[in-house]
């Protein structure tokens, strides 16, 4: 069987979808290509169906929150938006993985992954549950890990840790008042 | 309160109830929820809605499935998880480098050696931290030894749901073993905390070896008495071969990774695909399975778990001839050893900095991948150029095979269903972190 050669990712990108490319990133040897959200799932099926890219295999979204408390909202350093989003590739034929990254603000929707890969289905309800990143086209965007009717997307970098109050005697009646006990 | 109910009127359950708190209760749920997610047959009362779990012995832990049945064949399957969500990833963003590697045990706790690894590398790479030779070999060795305790729960546990009950006894008294292998390496049983970013906690103790290899020397055997009660068994194949067939395109389309991936006849392991740790210096086969069905997924297993005996030996001669310590020398990154603080001002101050402030990593990002005893564990590592990570995810196993588990058990006998649960070996605190 002839297998074509290897692409360079960035190179074919410019060749066949010229302009979707909005810049790439490496680090330690990780490619990184950054892209538009509304061109997520075209650039990735392109990454997927092209001769000599063939990544065919999903092996992670993840989403990072780019809040800062002390520069407040607004202000996310030299990122475009609140939060990127990270999918992880790997090709099965040429064993090597790329990640695409993309970053949206919380009114952005994302075209969904649920018609490339199956298995995108969880990993995008878990960052809508987590991070309250829509996703456009997802057949059952509802939360997976919280139960159904919390509030608020708790890996939000704005969302507090949470911690119970210490009982002392000199805070215990302060903090039994606010205690949901059975009443008689 | 006044719901147009669907039951037959002897089953209405009665309105106007007050539970302790003196609130009305509704007891009746609506399906609206539902739909679109099971058959319209399901609304209209035709085909019957079963819970399954979260409490129920055979779903390994705390899964809830809502099954639609016909009779006894199941038309969907709906997983529910969540129930064990202990907010790791949220709790790591608080904590330093080296203080997450403990909450990193929990997830994963038959495989905690894994994560630890996983989280250690993805902060080696993020710093650009070594790890020593020697260090590397007794990962592998530990990363093996989690292999064979996770496979050994879950045999044992997947053959007692198929109504073997002696299997399980066995594989727990040599699992019993490994764990007693570990209190002598970390001085914890099963949260061990061992692989540490740099290397591991501390170097192996005397006794270590020898038990180690005294329990290489009889476990083949007892793999053979696994088999023999198994592999050839006529009530084992029946309820085996054929049952939650994945073919290999729809086992990559799902996400699949480890035995689940190559019970399908994917030659998909990170250990050869990407080596990590030394496992390219290692001979040892990949098994792969051809029908994709509960029985292959078993066999791969049990031949990992012979795989992994090949790998130990492998190490063990490996350790003679390594040099360098049991983990790196970078004062920057690891706290120097307790002996030196007596002597050297600058250990003392590296010892404080260490273990007040923590060391400092780019904000960049990182995502590694390593093979876990279920399949592709990986870790998403956001730093934010200080001492806290921005973001941690882990990308773990169990959380995508559950995913999968509407898509192999519909078609099936619900008798099949707990055999397909086993046989994607999910652990509920990998799933829902």
């Amino acid at each position: 069987m002839h297998i074509p050669d290897a692409l360079a990712p960035a190179a074919a990108f410019e060749e066949h979808l010229p302009g979707v490319l909005k810049g790439t990133h490496e680090f330690r040897g990780e490619l990184t290509l950054i892209i538009d959200p509304a061109d997520v799932e075209r650039a990735i099926h392109f990454l997927r169906d092209t001769r000599g890219l063939i990544y065919n295999y999903l092996s992670d979204i993840s989403a990072v929150d780019y809040f800062d408390s002390v520069k407040g909202y607004g202000d996310y350093g030299d990122r475009p938006a609140r939060f990127g989003v990270s999918y992880h590739l790997y090709s099965l034929l040429y064993n090597r993985r790329i990640r695409v990254k993309t970053f949206v603000d919380e009114d952005v929707a994302i075209p969904t992954l649920t018609t490339l890969w199956e298995g995108a289905n969880w990993l995008e309800r878990e960052i809508f549950d987590m991070m309250g990143i829509h996703f456009d086209g997802h057949p059952n965007l509802r939360r997976v890990l919280m139960p159904a009717d919390w509030e608020g997307h708790p890996q939000r970098r704005d969302y507090p840790l949470g911690y119970e109050t210490v009982m002392f005697s000199f805070n215990a009646d302060e903090i039994n008042k606010h205690k949901p006990y059975v009443k008689e | 309160m006044a719901t147009t109910s669907k039951r037959p009127a002897a089953l209405e359950i009665p309105t106007g109830t007050e539970n302790a708190l003196g609130q009305a209760q509704t007891w009746e749920g609506s399906l609206e929820d539902l739909r679109g997610l099971v058959s319209d047959r399901a609304i209209t009362g035709e085909t019957m809605l079963l819970n399954l779990g979260p409490h129920h012995p055979s779903t390994h832990g705390v899964l809830r499935l809502l099954l639609e049945l016909d009779g006894e064949e199941i038309i969907s399957c709906l997983p529910d998880i969540g129930f064990l969500h202990t907010g790791i990833e949220k709790n790591i963003e608080s904590k330093t480098y080296e203080k997450a590697v403990t909450l990193t045990d929990r997830m994963d706790y038959l495989a905690p050696m894994s994560n630890n690894m996983v989280f250690s590398m993805a902060v080696e790479k993020l710093t650009g931290l070594d790890v020593p030779e020697r260090a590397q070999v007794i990962r592998v060795i530990c990363l093996e030894l989690t292999r064979l305790n996770s496979h050994l729960v879950w045999l044992g546990t997947h053959a007692m749901d198929l109504g073997a009950m002696s299997v399980f006894l066995y594989c727990f008294r040599e699992r019993e073993y490994i764990l007693d292998l570990f209190e002598k390496l970390g001085g914890q049983r099963m949260m061990t905390s061992y692989i540490r970013p740099g290397g591991v906690w501390r170097d192996l103790t005397e006794d270590f070896l020898p038990a180690l290899e005294k329990f290489l020397g009889y476990f083949p055997g007892r793999i053979d008495d696994y088999e023999k009660l198994l592999t050839d068994n006529p009530i084992w194949i029946d309820r085996t071969q054929g049952i939650g067939v994945v073919e290999p395109e729809e086992a990559i389309a799902l996400a699949l990774s480890g035995p689940c991936l190559r019970g399908s006849g994917v030659n998909y392991d990170i250990r050869k695909a990407m080596p990590y740790s030394g496992y390219e210096n290692y001979e040892f086969n990949v098994p792969l399975g051809e029908h994709g069905d509960v029985y292959d997924r078993y066999i791969i297993r049990v031949q990992e778990m012979r795989e992994s005996v090949k790998i130990i030996h492998q190490g063990i001669k490996k350790l003679a001839s390594t040099s360098g310590h049991f983990r790196s020398d970078n004062r920057k990154f690891v706290p120097p050893p307790r002996a030196e603080l007596g002597r050297s001002m600058e250990a003392v101050i590296h010892h404080f900095k260490l273990w007040t402030e923590g060391f400092s990593v780019p904000d960049e990002e990182v995502y590694v991948a390593i093979e876990s005893p279920r399949g592709e564990i990986g870790c998403y590592l956001h730093g934010t150029g200080g001492n806290k990570p921005r973001r941690v995810h882990f990308k773990t196993p169990s959380f995508i095979h559950i995913s999968a588990l509407g898509k192999l058990t519909s078609g099936h006998m619900l008798a099949d269903l707990v055999g397909i649960v086993g046989s994607i070996d999910c652990v509920l605190g990998d799933s829902d972190r």
